[in-house]
């Protein structure tokens, strides 16, 4: 029976470049607010897990600690922006980000 | 052996489970089955960080993400009804197959980097056995309130600004 090698560091950078990738053509195509705001949780996700390979490769902790700091920016960005959808939500009736054209000239 | 086996196994069903839900949150019409996608690619990204030998950020993705973060994003979702939304989604038009179409080659240059790419550099102290001496989550902890103490002061006037700001904006102004 062949001995499998250890899994290379590149398939989890990889990995995370599917998840960014993914995440990327769903803010290019989704036209919902809401659902553009998880494609960008996802994006992170993907800059997360390339930042905790990295880490694990190089038997250090800063990417865990840089990971932390992601995801407190991440919290406090999910709770102003869905504050912000549910505003233009009542000022419009809509979050469809085509018609969330105010500062337009 | 086996050990390595279970990590592949354990690696490429994680690997094929986050990217298989987060296809399909992102090509789903309801916002809610999306939102539910969203969750499942997050817990296997955590599986994948234990595999990685970071239980901390493991434990505070399904805290932080799967838990807190989503739990915020359906409550908005059932409080704004977006029955009418659904309809809207439909269209492709030329300039997102184009902006798709770019995308993809940039995940093909990001892919061809990381393939040519080897990770070099000085190697840290804390080898897996290190800290599976005294725990994953001791040894962040002294690598956070020590080395990143002021970071995480600022972390923490950032989640303050964060409630300020969420509360001045969902606040119903008096016209």
């Amino acid at each position: 029976m062949p001995t499998l090698p250890q899994i290379p560091q590149s398939l989890y950078f990889a990995l995370s470049a599917i998840l960014f990738t993914i995440g990327a053509v769903g803010v290019i195509t989704r036209r919902n607010a809401i659902i553009i705001f998880m494609c960008l949780e996802l994006m992170l996700n993907g800059v997360n897990l390339a930042f905790i390979a990295a880490g694990s490769a190089l038997n250090s902790l800063d990417g865990v600690i840089f990971v932390f700091f992601v995801m407190t920016v991440a919290a406090a960005e999910a709770a102003v922006g869905l504050a912000i959808f549910v505003m233009i939500f009542r000022l419009k009736g809509s979050v469809n980000v085509d018609q969330i054209n105010l500062l337009k000239g | 052996m086996i050990a390595t086996t279970f990590s592949w196994l354990v690696f490429i069903g994680a690997g094929l489970v986050a990217i298989v839900a987060s296809l399909l949150m992102v090509t789903r019409r309801n916002p809610v089955h999306s939102a539910l996608w969203l969750i499942v690619a997050f817990f296997s990204i955590a599986i994948i960080y234990i595999s990685l030998n970071a239980q901390f950020i493991a434990v505070a993705q399904v805290i932080v993400y799967a838990g807190a973060i989503m739990m915020l994003i359906l409550f908005v979702i059932m409080l704004i009804h977006l029955e009418r939304e659904q309809e809207l989604t439909g269209k492709i038009t030329g300039a997102k197959i184009v902006a798709s179409f770019i995308t993809i080659i940039l995940f093909l240059e990001i892919v061809a980097a990381v393939l040519s790419f080897r990770v070099t550099g000085m190697k840290g102290p804390f080898t897996p056995e290190m800290v599976n001496g005294f725990g994953n989550v001791r040894a962040v902890g002294m690598v956070l309130y020590g080395k990143y103490m002021f970071p995480f002061e600022i972390a923490s006037i950032l989640l303050l600004i964060g409630i300020v700001g969420a509360v001045v904006l969902s606040k119903r102004r008096k016209e």
